[in-house]
């Protein structure tokens, strides 16, 4: 489940969390690795209105104590946007492959 | 090879120091130089500043080394440790003043990123009450 919008310059998704545990310490520690693989600027979101906290901030993630079954908004602005969303979607989609 | 800041945990107790820095290789993973120490030589509680020089060598990173403590004698016995440090490494150690468990993982995820030393530093520090 994915909505996609490019809104002043920026490129926005949202995906709904299904993974059991929600946005714990090891699913936030992946997804802001994840985010600081790109150059672009990467903000996330529960609320498409916000507030938005920086993604590559590991405890600012963290502290977003996201349960199962929350929509994650992301909105990304660089030359590296859309790759960017993809990943952390993808990320997200594949509940932060866990198990591995 | 090691470009990411290296991290050392320092605790009283071999346990909490083992464990702390399993939490981080498992949350965080292998690309972070990490290295812990705790305990004094009879087996008991305690820190001691040339086990705590043998970590900082064995996470040695030319980005530097980030150290994070529990209580008192593991704070100063890692001060006067870094105050030891041979003089081409000093001031590529910081002291983190942060929770042990919950500044490792920070930093080690800070770290993992490629991040400098005081961003490092100032990720574990972050976390702290308001």
């Amino acid at each position: 489940m994915t909505g996609g919008a490019a809104m002043n310059g920026q490129n926005h998704r949202s995906i709904l969390m299904r993974h059991e545990v929600g946005l714990h310490a090891r699913p936030s520690v992946k997804l802001t690795k994840l985010a600081k693989t790109f150059r672009s600027r990467i903000d996330l979101a529960l609320s498409a209105d916000g507030p938005w906290i920086d993604a590559k901030s590991i405890v600012k993630v963290m502290a977003t104590k996201a349960p199962k079954d929350t929509v994650l908004h992301f909105r990304a602005e660089g030359d590296d946007a859309d790759d960017a969303l993809s990943a952390l979607v993808g990320l997200v989609e594949r509940d932060f492959d866990d198990g591995d | 090879m090691n470009k990411n800041v290296g991290i050392v945990i320092v605790s009283h107790s071999p346990d909490v120091a083992r464990g702390t820095a399993d939490m981080v290789r498992q949350m965080v993973g292998d690309d972070v130089p990490l290295a812990w120490c705790g305990g004094n030589p009879d087996g008991g509680l305690g820190t001691s500043v040339p086990d705590i020089l043998a970590a900082i060598d064995r996470a040695w990173s030319e980005r530097g080394v980030a150290v994070l403590v529990d209580l008192g004698g593991a704070e100063t016995n890692s001060e006067m440790a870094i105050e030891m440090l041979p003089e081409e490494r000093a001031g590529r150690v910081l002291l983190c003043n942060a929770p042990i468990v919950e500044g490792a993982v920070m930093a080690g995820t800070e770290a993992s990123a490629g991040s400098s030393l005081e961003d490092v530093r100032r990720t574990a520090e972050e976390l702290r009450p308001a």
